[in-house]
């Protein structure tokens, strides 16, 4: 199975998806320069996080139009998954490939700091080597991730099934002091309609090696590999 | 025909605006007891050729609408239209 991480300006959590795939999952990865037209057969498309193209505008403003978007759109038209982490999450919700915005953090201030995520839905191409109600750990590193959408989008997400992942607090339960940005009920992070576009603010990528703790983020790949490949 | 065109972006009302809300604190702490509700955003000028004002206008909206603003999360207003 053949995973692309693109690379805009700016990215700096690529060669760590590259890590993920190559290195800890066992599979093929390439690297996607941003002004490419060619994502070179790969089944998975990696939107990594970083600040591509300096944030300027807005996070994922500009990205949006890198030229390796149309083709990634396209991809993600026909049915094809992409994991869109943290910018890369940003980077989907400008291009309209998942609802919604994420904004400023609540408190202001960028956040670096390892949060607990519960699995809402574990029934997901990204997430069925979970099981639903386990709470990972995992990095998060952002100014601007507090999710919100229109009240009508919220809901729709949460009745549909589309709220994969949400903050909690140590207790399992998603309080106000388990969300560190401020997100709409505590949203981390949300999936498409059609179940093949997953955008989270939190790092599974560099949570996917014991050496470093418990590999939280490894069954998220292994999902990928199970569900693509089958 | 050359205009500058300014447009003001806005957090939208109801959108909770943390950079504003740190503001209006800062503006009590200075005794600005007055001040009711900031919202930040951003002031961009365009320069652009155009036939006529309305145009230009009409130009720096569609910009607005694709790259300039997000409508899930800002509202624009076009502040002035003026030969540059």
């Amino acid at each position: 199975m053949r995973f692309g991480i693109v690379t805009f300006p700016g990215s700096n959590c690529d060669t760590d998806a590259y890590h993920a795939v190559v290195d800890m999952l066992g599979e093929e990865a390439v690297m996607l320069w941003h002004k490419d037209h060619d994502l070179q057969g790969s089944d998975v498309i990696i939107l990594p996080g970083g600040f591509a193209h300096g944030d300027y505008l807005r996070a994922g403003a500009i990205a949006r139009f890198s030229p390796i978007m149309r083709e990634v759109t396209a991809h993600a038209d026909r049915g094809g998954r992409v994991l869109a982490i943290c910018n890369g999450f940003q980077i989907a919700c400008e291009a309209g490939l998942l609802p919604g915005a994420l904004v400023r953090n609540g408190g202001q201030s960028y956040i670096c700091d390892t949060i607990r995520v519960r699995v809402e839905n574990a029934d997901t191409a990204f997430t069925n080597a979970y099981r639903v109600g386990a709470v990972l750990k995992m990095p998060i590193a952002h100014g601007e991730g507090r999710f919100v959408a229109p009240r009508p989008i919220i809901d729709a997400l949460e009745g549909e099934g589309r709220v994969v992942f949400r903050y909690v607090d140590a207790r399992g339960e998603p309080t106000a002091e388990g969300n560190p940005n401020g997100s709409t009920d505590g949203i981390a992070g949300i999936i498409s309609a059609a179940g093949n576009v997953l955008g989270l603010m939190p790092h599974p990528e560099r949570v996917v090696d014991p050496l470093l703790g418990p590999p939280d983020g490894l069954p998220m790949f292994e999902s990928l590999l199970a569900r693509v490949a089958a | 025909m050359k205009y500058r065109v300014a447009v003001h972006i806005l957090p939208r009302e109801g959108i909770l605006d943390p950079q504003g809300h740190a503001v209006a604190d800062a503006l009590h702490t200075l005794g600005f007891n007055g001040v009711q509700d900031v919202r930040v955003g951003r002031h961009v000028v365009v320069d652009t050729d155009a036939e006529t004002p309305d145009a230009a206008r009409e130009a720096v909206r569609g910009m607005c609408g694709r790259l300039l603003a997000n409508p899930v999360i800002e509202d624009f207003e076009i502040a002035s239209v003026a030969r540059a």
